[in-house]
């Protein structure tokens, strides 16, 4: 994973003003590595490496926490990001099928991505709109009520 | 300090507040049991073996964790506590292999003491249990993550006490498990080699990669001439393996369980450390008298340490002493002016080493340690596999005589013993230094100020010629990184550093006797017992200078001519490289 790892400068630029901006704030990993990912999409190990140094953490802890977090990705994610609600509402609606069906469409399983770097598909809990249920998200566009015969027209959008 | 009553199972007893209830409890003579905690180094609670009843709590209360309150009542061993921890034991079973019966630590494991005192005797929750690889990537350790149970001991000593950091508790829930950034083996990460996660460990999760075979096959071996040094700090740990008190001094009965095992010859690695002594002493002399040479000079016998320095301050390596450590110089005496003296082949000699260190298993193979073309040390082993050995061929330490090392390598001066306790190597430079550079044995020897437990130790000596040289002496490696950071900044201000990798120096190795902590955790300071009886064997010998070791003499008249000649240099000394490491 590493050795894919590429950067813009913009992106580069980017990480230091945020090292510059949380420069002695007590306790400010966390924070570190959520901008981070903000500006890259996931932590690589470059970038981690960086925060360490930063933050003055090992960085092990820094790989700790972000293995700890369902929030931090480790890998490069997808254009698109695919969340089907798992909550309980949604999945008594029938979102199970949903995930079948979707995992068939991009081949990938929860927590991947596809080769193409297209698509990462995730398996999420609840997201609060369960009045909508079974819902899922792409890129943190809601659709809601969805049926399986829905999915044609919803990744077409995509381009898919 | 304030003092602050309370009672435990109805006794009463006054404690400083800010006392932890676990430390009032034994005050008493009440033990508490525990597996993640760890006095001075980690205590984060999450074992939970540790709960006891504190009446009015609700819940139970950690007593590795919660303090003393005025009026407090504890009931350390009520059936509600006894069950919560015989639960707690059973649910750290649950996914352990329990595979006991061929485990390193059987009979010395922390875990399986507790099962058998709570009498967990069936696996009442059979648990989903994770099937690790072995990390055995490197030379020294293995961690077998199978047995581990999470208790972050060995986190905390890398982390806080050695300021490495190369392992962590990664991912989440059941697939927690201890291991390096992005699931890198060990050999990838900062790791120095120095065994301290080992002797953290209460199960058998981590240790030492086992040399015992090759020993043996080399004593077995009729064309092999055998030879065996021991480091100063394993005569005072390998008593505690047959059960000696910790501190006990068995080296007579060492030396006559290594004749037994079938070595050619037992010698003593004493006399190498007064062999680095004179060496070292005269580049020390040789640097202060050099306006262009890097200061301070910083010792280099201990190869944790010198992993460490290599990895996180390649920048730094020129203060190095260019002297190998005792065991290289032992190996490298063996295999040059001993083989030719005695007419041995150099390729028939196999030099083993008994060390209190697993980082020397690293030093073994590094560059430039092969002063006759050979490996100068071809095979080491720590304290503790020492006593695996002598019991696999039932060689019962207690039931033996006491014997003497060999001559002429046998014979160390007690300035060589020193070598096993922190400020040990300073005390033994200082007193062949002053008394060069003066021209006369030193009549005070005892540098007191550079013994003891303190992290950073520091003192000076004023010389006859007006100099007055500042030395300091650290131990375990978040020490040793406060002195680099004062290089790297330009306020170190002295001329002489000694620094080994293990918190109390070599008597507290990574390959000592594993003290559990039970014991650890009281007031019995472990490092303090060892260096005392190293301490006790200076204080009564006759020979308290390296420089007046008759060996050493004899080694310089026949074969070196003078400390620092270019044979010396050839033989004796090494040469150091960045490692770059994750």
């Amino acid at each position: 994973m590493s050795n894919q790892f590429r950067e813009t400068p913009q992106q580069k630029k980017q990480l230091e003003n945020v090292f510059k901006e949380l420069k002695n704030v007590p306790g400010s990993l966390m924070k570190a590595m959520q901008k981070a990912q903000d500006i890259y999409g996931y932590l690589p190990i470059e970038v981690m490496q960086r925060i360490a140094a930063a933050c003055n953490a090992p960085v092990e802890e820094v790989y700790g926490i972000a293995t700890f977090y369902a929030q931090f990705n480790i890998e490069p994610m997808g254009k698109y990001k695919v969340g089907i609600c798992l909550g309980t509402a949604c999945y008594v609606k029938g979102s199970g099928v949903i995930l079948d069906k979707v995992k068939e469409r991009l081949h990938i399983e929860p927590g991947h991505t596809s080769e193409d770097m297209k698509y990462t598909l995730e398996a999420t809990r609840c997201i609060g709109c369960c009045g909508l249920a079974p819902v899922m998200t792409i890129n943190g566009e809601v659709h809601g009520n969805l049926v399986p015969a829905d999915l044609d027209k919803i990744f077409a959008k995509y381009g898919d | 300090m304030k003092q602050v009553n309370l009672k435990v199972n109805g006794i009463p007893v006054t404690v400083d507040a800010g006392t932890r209830i676990l430390d009032a409890a034994r005050k008493v003579g009440v033990n508490i049991p525990t597996l993640c905690y760890l006095k001075d180094v980690t205590n984060e609670g999450s074992c939970r073996m540790c709960v006891v009843e504190v009446v009015g709590a609700k819940n139970l209360v950690t007593s590795c964790f919660a303090t003393v309150r005025e009026g407090m009542e504890v009931i350390t061993n009520s059936p509600k506590v006894l069950a919560s921890r015989k639960t707690t034991l059973e649910l750290i079973l649950s996914n352990h292999d329990q595979k006991c019966l061929s485990c390193v630590r059987s009979t010395n494991c922390e875990l399986q003491k507790l099962a058998l005192e709570y009498g967990c005797d069936s696996y009442r929750f059979e648990g989903v249990k994770n099937h690790y690889p072995l990390d055995d990537s490197n030379p020294y350790l293995i961690r077998d993550n199978n047995k581990c149970i999470l208790c972050r001991r060995c986190v905390a000593v890398c982390n806080k006490v050695q300021s490495v950091s190369a392992i962590g508790a990664n991912n989440r829930g059941f697939k927690t498990e201890i291991g390096s950034v992005f699931g890198h083996k060990l050999d990838e990460t900062g790791c120095v080699a120095c065994g301290q996660c080992i002797k953290a460990c209460p199960v058998g999760a981590l240790y030492e990669k086992d040399d015992t075979d090759k020993v043996m096959k080399a004593i077995l071996d009729p064309d092999k001439y055998v030879i065996v040094g021991t480091a100063p700090a394993v005569r005072v740990g390998i008593g505690e393996e047959f059960g000696y008190p910790i501190g006990t001094d068995v080296e007579g009965k060492m030396v006559t369980a290594l004749r037994r095992l079938g070595f050619d010859k037992v010698f003593d690695v004493n006399m190498t450390a007064d062999l680095t002594i004179m060496e070292e002493g005269n580049e020390l002399i040789e640097r202060l008298n050099d306006k262009n040479a890097k200061l301070p000079m910083i010792t280099s016998c201990s190869p944790g340490w010198i992993n460490f320095i290599e990895t996180f301050y390649p920048e730094l390596i020129d203060h190095l002493s260019s002297c190998k450590s005792p065991q290289q110089m032992f190996g490298a005496v063996m295999k040059t002016y001993y083989a030719e003296k005695f007419g041995i082949d150099p390729a028939k000699i196999v030099v083993v080493t008994i060390m209190p260190c697993t980082a020397k298993k690293t030093e073994v193979i590094r560059d430039h340690q092969s002063a006759s073309g050979y490996p100068d040390v071809d095979i080491t082993i720590t304290t503790r596999e020492f006593a695996r050995l002598l019991k696999r061929q039932s060689i019962d330490l207690t039931n033996l005589e006491n014997s003497e090392f060999d001559d002429p390598i046998g014979k160390g001066s007690s300035a060589g013993y020193l070598f096993g306790a922190t400020g040990g190597v300073m005390e033994a430079a200082l007193r062949t230094v002053a008394s060069t550079i003066n021209g006369k044995n030193l009549e005070k020897l005892d540098f007191k100020k550079v013994r003891g437990l303190d992290g950073i130790k520091e003192a000076s000596v004023k010389l006859d010629n007006g100099l007055t040289v500042r030395v300091a002496v650290a131990h375990s490696l978040s020490n040793a990184r406060k002195l680099m950071e004062q290089i790297k900044t330009g306020s170190c201000k002295y001329h002489f550093i000694e620094i080994m990798a293990c918190p109390g120096g070599c008597v507290n190795g990574g390959g000592q006797p594993i003290v559990p902590s039970s014991i650890l955790n009281s007031d019995v300071d472990v490092r303090a017992l060892r260096a005392n009886a190293i301490y006790n064997k200076d204080k009564k010998s006759e020979i308290r200078f390296c420089h007046e070791n008759p060996v050493i003499k004899t080694l310089y008249n026949e074969y070196f001519g003078k400390p620092g000649s270019h044979k010396a240099h050839e033989i004796l000394h090494t040469s150091y490289k960045p490692q770059h490491k994750l």
